[in-house]
């Protein structure tokens, strides 16, 4: 068996404290996609909060930290767009008066990918038309910063009907959810109509579930879900549906 | 006016519960954006129109003194007569002084965000002037006694129904609600008069042309054209900042602020003023009178919150914001609300008093993404927080909590620590959707907070569950 590839894993702080089985479905279909996975052990947070809220020295220093651990790697994966664009956009900018660190930062932009997005286009995962089975109907949200900063729109879609499940669109799918980090505990009044008018387009779109790709974004909607509405991150179904699919092609060959 | 983080929560919590206004929010900022779109998509390229644009403000704003005196002379020589007014006691002194050399007691007004800006209305009224706003979203705003709450449609918070009761009210008979034609046709009718009555006629204006010294006014009602031709003097007031070198960047100016705004290729009136009427004119004011009000624009320039001075107030940002859409106009208790005005109100007006203005926003970026001129606003909303930091406008517990966070996020041992305590402390509170917390003590309002997780992922991960997982 050749050597498979190895990439970082930057689980971001919300996946590595409050929502880990999303970081273990990530590592899951990164092994799945035939790829080695390396957590380094040091990270912490991108520093976006600090970013968000003008306090730029303390951002600055943790992007510096982030960007020491994960300069050795070929490829880092995050599984939430929000983190990426953190790192992928605006390290560079925020880095600018340290020359050295600024070249570091750009290297590292240029490698480090959402989860989605190394799926569809690094790794080619999974095959087109794995999904046979059916597997019925989603509706998907797109996080701001995923969709607007890192321009990406399709690969999460394409992945989800990749395994097999109908993507109903919402109203509005790039409207926010009314995260924003610290806004939806400055402004929880704002916040919380915010997410409400997303999980109303959502419900109408139908389906079984909101899907989405930040876990900002999930934790933010699952925090004013009804009961029996379901809010998911798109690692976690993807991977309960490659493992559906994968235990279907073993029972039919 | 301020607006306090506890004042713009409770204005916005008024407007959230307030089914009617958010049924008109809806429906009208739908509208917009909807009719925005599609008047983009016919453009045959929209992307590349703006980023000209975007050239043309630029350009134009870093040599803004050239432009303005290049207008004023062309202006002068066509017989405007202009004034500079540093702020807003500067333009309305400059105004009431017109009034009352020509002996005016009433005065018509086309819609101007300039004017609310300086407060025009208080000042006519103070030296004995009665001004009344001709466009029928400012008039009726200013019959019910509000404030507009959007750029280009300052009723744009009342429904229909709302909006007939008020015209039958000063009709004094009952207006059918769902009947457009006689709603404006009741307007009109209680409109003509002041226009024929009016000493002065006061407008704002959209833009300024130097290559001619001519004003640009676009409305869609006439009562613009109404304002600057009848009454026997014109004054217009207007930001420095909206200054186009020649008519052909008036023209990509023009294009895309009535897309921008309504959807409209062109809006139905557009209004050319370079100097009073002419001996052989047919109608016209006698006398022009153009008011630059810089009010704290000329601060801005060449610094990081220039490129806010590109604005040319087409409300779109206004259309695309979620915060907008949920808090209404009025929680900014500014004439400029939304995304826009959440950056230029506290730099023209104070960050002190606006405080929660930067912060009024979960920095989604819809507002950059449908600006004609593609305006960066979360950069420099994230730039005024910066500002409230260093000037210790947040308040104290606020910045030792976020510098504690920083200090914990910055050393994986701090994390393990900190993570630790807050798993024992939050033992009693765990429930099956997150955080039980009573409803005072939880920040998140109405919104269940997630609980820490049992294990973290790096504690899986160390424990070597994860080797193969799933291969």
């Amino acid at each position: 068996m050749p050597e498979r590839e190895r990439v970082a894993l930057c689980v971001t702080c919300l996946v590595d404290q409050v929502v880990p089985e999303v970081g273990v479905a990530t590592v899951r279909l990164l092994h799945r996609a035939g790829f080695e996975v390396d957590f380094p052990a040091d990270q912490t947070c991108c520093g976006q909060p600090f970013f968000n809220s003008g306090r730029h020295s303390e951002a600055a220093e943790l992007a510096r930290r982030t960007v020491a651990i994960f300069a050795p790697y070929d490829a880092v994966v995050l599984p939430s767009g929000s983190c990426t664009s953190m790192i992928a956009v605006e390290y560079p900018h925020l880095l600018e008066p340290w020359p050295e660190w600024h070249a570091q930062a750009t290297a590292l932009a240029a490698k480090t990918y959402e989860l989605t997005s190394f799926l569809v286009e690094r790794a080619g995962w999974p095959p087109a038309a794995a999904g046979r089975l059916e597997a019925g109907r989603v509706t998907y949200h797109d996080s701001c910063h995923m969709c607007r900063l890192l321009g990406s729109r399709e690969p999460p879609r394409e992945l989800l009907r990749r395994c097999g499940l109908e993507v109903a669109e919402m109203a509005q799918a790039d409207r926010c959810c009314g995260f924003g980090g610290l806004f939806s505990l400055r402004l929880p009044e704002v916040s919380n109509a915010m997410t409400g008018e997303k999980l109303r387009q959502a419900e109408a779109a139908g389906g079984q579930m909101v899907v989405t790709a930040d876990p900002g974004c999930l934790l933010q909607m699952r925090g004013m879900a009804a009961p029996d509405q379901r809010v998911e991150h798109v690692a976690t179904v993807l991977d309960a549906r490659a493992a559906d699919l994968k235990s279907g092609a073993e029972a039919s060959g | 006016m301020t607006a306090t983080l506890p004042q713009f929560r409770r204005r916005a919590s008024v407007a959230i519960a307030d089914e009617r206004l958010q049924q008109a929010l809806d429906r009208g900022t739908g509208n917009f954006r909807r009719a925005r779109d599609v008047a983009f998509a016919e453009l045959p390229d929209a992307d590349g129109l703006r980023d000209h644009f975007k050239a043309i403000r630029t350009a134009t704003l870093a040599d803004l003194g050239t432009y303005l005196q290049r207008w004023e002379a062309n202006a002068s020589a066509a017989g405007t007569r202009v004034h500079w007014a540093r702020d807003g006691a500067e333009a309305c002194a400059a105004v009431v002084e017109i009034a009352a050399r020509r002996g005016a007691t009433s005065a018509v007004k086309g819609k101007s965000m300039a004017t609310e800006e300086i407060e025009l209305n208080q000042a006519l009224e103070a030296a004995g002037v009665t001004a009344t706003e001709t466009d029928l979203g400012d008039w009726l705003v200013q019959m019910a006694g509000e404030t507009p709450s959007h750029i280009i449609a300052p009723a744009i918070h009342k429904t229909r129904e709302q909006a007939a009761e008020l015209i039958g009210r000063l009709a004094g008979r009952v207006m059918p609600e769902d009947d457009i034609p006689a709603l404006t046709a009741a307007a009109r009718e209680l409109l003509r008069q002041r226009f024929l009555d009016a000493g002065i006629g006061i407008t704002g204006g959209n833009l300024m042309v130097a290559e001619t010294g001519s004003l640009v006014l676009v409305t869609n009602e006439g009562n613009g054209r109404m304002a600057t031709s009848v009454p026997p003097v014109h004054v217009a007031v207007i930001g420095i900042e909206k200054v186009a070198p020649d008519w052909d960047a008036a023209a990509v100016w023009l294009s895309l602020l009535a897309r921008s705004a309504s959807g409209q290729p062109l809006s139905v009136y557009t209004s050319i003023v370079t100097g009073p009427r002419l001996p052989d004119d047919a109608d016209g004011p006698e006398e022009v009178h153009v008011i630059l009000l810089d009010n704290g624009r000329s601060n801005l320039l060449g610094g990081e919150y220039e490129e806010a001075l590109q604005c040319i107030r087409c409300g779109a940002c206004l259309n695309a914001c979620p915060v907008y859409g949920e808090a209404g106009g009025h929680a900014y208790d500014s004439p400029y609300c939304g995304p826009i005005g959440a950056v230029v109100t506290p730099l023209l007006f104070g960050l002190e008093r606006y405080e929660a203005l930067p912060q009024a926003s979960s920095l989604c970026g819809a507002c950059r993404e449908i600006c004609p001129v593609r305006i960066d606003l979360p950069r420099m909303l994230v730039a005024l927080r910066r500002d409230q930091e260093e000037r210790a406008i947040t308040p104290w517990h606020l910045r030792w909590l976020e510098g504690l966070a920083a200090r914990i996020l910055a050393s994986p041992r701090r994390l393990r620590l900190a993570t630790g305590l807050l798993r024992w402390l939050q033992r009693p509170l765990r429930g099956r959707r997150g955080l039980r917390l009573p409803g005072v003590l939880n920040p998140a309002g109405d919104r269940a907070l997630p609980a820490l997780a049992p294990r973290s992922f790096r504690q899986m991960w160390a424990a070597g569950e994860l080797e193969e997982a799933g291969s």
